[in-house]
């Protein structure tokens, strides 16, 4: 008897993850899914704003400095959450009030983008940081040296800053991605279907809690162990050329 | 100002009039000058602090002048008031003419050594890959490099890099050498065969205007010899002048000190 309701549980769990309905599978996926699109978009964003952000602040006039250090001080001293919150309503509401000012229609933007830019403005002012650290970490006599043969100052942060702060910048680098990652979780508050709200989704429903948060959480971890992989792999290329210093 | 006889109706290749330098208010070239014509080799000695990186530093505008006048191949350079460049193209142009090889080497330690000589050559000077390769070998070859150009360069000894460091300022077929104390860092026993490339390249005839504490080295390769104290020249002239019969008490004393 006992044994036979072990069973069916069992059973039963694995229909309610199966891929097609009555199963969640395909709602957990989907979420999977969206929560990566927006974790890639928002690091990709965040990287723009953060090689632009780094070379401003150590190269940039007096005003972008200010500007930069108003935005990096901002966004990194109020919870993600808020800024999340703060950010969606705002950014969506701003861009609403101006299409009507000037005479257009209210539009709905798509989830996903609001996403990305809310994540990305995070993750920007972060990534910033971290990229200006690596770029300081520079050795300034090789700068020196591209610099004593005529390189251009667009040439010479691609060829030479870049390349050499990128084994300096990638640890940090590598934890922004897994915070991404993670960030994208908060995205649940204001009803976007990545993976934490499909999940809250198929366990409200089915009333099954365990299932799909141990669920949900097998899939995190498997973001996280391939990035790992991943990353370990960049690092050990961007390292090409030096010593091990582990002795 | 005196140069070598044998190079004397040569085209100049660098000068420089009147070099002014202050790092805030501290004076560290007083209206300094000085002539390199095709085929000179110049040495610039001085005590620690004397400003001679600094002058040679400033010809490449790695620091800003303060004031003065400073010609490249018949060039002049273009100089606002205050002696910082007006014309960052034309600083890029002409430093690309010429060689610059640093105290520390400053190899670029992401790339190989055959990365780091065709770099510029590629990349700037849009020199096809292959011919970049050819040249970049032949250059290892003659600095006793061959067989180190996959090598990165912080798996190699100090005597090795800076031969490397000279191939790289030699792949971009400058029209002048700059050396900033090239020796410096070196341990005693690898200074000899970075001393024996550079001497070389002035046996067959390459301008190169030359920082160096090695007086016996200044003295065998140089056509001209540059003494300056705390940012003025206290004497100049030819090696065996300059070495044989100092006239200066200051130079006197600096040639007893550095031996």
């Amino acid at each position: 008897m006992m044994m036979s309701i072990g069973a069916v549980a069992a059973a039963s769990t694995l229909d309610l993850l199966a891929y097609s309905p009555p199963g969640w599978g395909a709602t957990l996926l989907k979420g999977l899914l969206n929560s990566i699109v927006i974790a890639l978009g928002a690091y990709g964003l965040g990287l723009l704003i953060g090689i632009g952000g780094a070379f401003g602040k150590l190269y940039g006039g007096p005003v972008l400095k200010d500007l930069l250090a108003v935005y990096t001080t901002i966004v990194r001293a109020v919870p993600e959450l808020v800024l999340i919150l703060i950010l969606f309503y705002a950014f969506t509401g701003v861009l609403n009030e101006a299409l009507l000012a000037w005479g257009f229609d209210r539009v709905q933007i798509s989830p996903i983008v609001t996403g990305i830019a809310v994540l990305g403005i995070v993750q920007g002012a972060y990534q910033t940081e971290v990229l200006r650290g690596g770029i300081l970490a520079v050795p300034s006599g090789q700068i020196e040296a591209a610099r004593a043969m005529g390189m251009s100052r667009g040439l010479l942060a691609r060829r030479i800053t870049l390349p050499l702060m990128a084994s300096n910048a990638l640890p940090g680098m590598a934890n922004l991605w897994l915070n991404a990652t993670k960030d994208t979780a908060l995205l649940a508050v204001i009803g976007f279907s990545e993976l934490t709200q499909a999940t809250k989704q198929a366990a409200s429903t089915t009333k099954a809690f365990f299932t799909f948060f141990a669920a949900a959480m097998v899939l995190y971890l498997c973001i996280s162990l391939l990035s790992t992989f991943l990353i370990g792999r960049i690092e050990k290329w961007a390292r090409r050329g030096q010593r091990d210093m582990r002795g | 100002m005196t140069t070598n006889a044998q190079t004397a109706e040569q085209p100049i290749a660098i000068r420089v009039s009147g070099l002014l330098k202050s790092f805030g208010s501290h004076e560290v070239l007083k209206g300094v000058s000085l002539c390199a014509r095709e085929g000179d080799v110049v040495a610039i000695i001085g005590g620690s602090g004397s400003g001679k990186s600094t002058m040679l530093r400033c010809v490449n505008f790695l620091e800003t002048p303060s004031g003065g006048d400073i010609e490249i191949g018949g060039e002049k350079v273009e100089m606002h008031a205050d002696g910082s460049p007006s014309n960052r193209r034309q600083i890029e142009r002409l430093r690309q003419s010429l060689g610059m090889v640093f105290q520390n080497f400053n190899l670029w330690t992401h790339k190989t050594v055959l990365e780091n000589l065709i770099e510029v050559p590629v990349h700037v000077l849009k020199c096809p890959k292959d011919e970049a390769i050819d040249r970049a070998r032949k250059l290892l070859k003659r600095v006793g490099l061959a067989e180190k150009e996959g090598a990165y360069p912080a798996f190699m000894s100090g005597g090795q890099q800076q031969r490397a460091a000279i191939a790289r300022a030699l792949c971009m077929n400058p029209k002048a050498m700059l050396f900033d104390e090239p020796t410096s860092a070196l341990d005693p026993e690898l200074v000899g065969e970075v001393l024996q490339v550079i001497k070389g390249l002035a046996d067959e005839g390459r301008t190169m205007i030359l920082v160096t504490h090695e007086m016996k080295f200044a003295r065998e390769v140089a056509s001209h010899v540059i003494y300056l104290h705390n940012g003025v020249i206290e004497e100049e002239g030819p090696p065996e002048a300059l070495f044989g019969a100092p006239k200066s008490e200051r130079l006197k004393q600096f040639l007893k000190t550095v031996g």
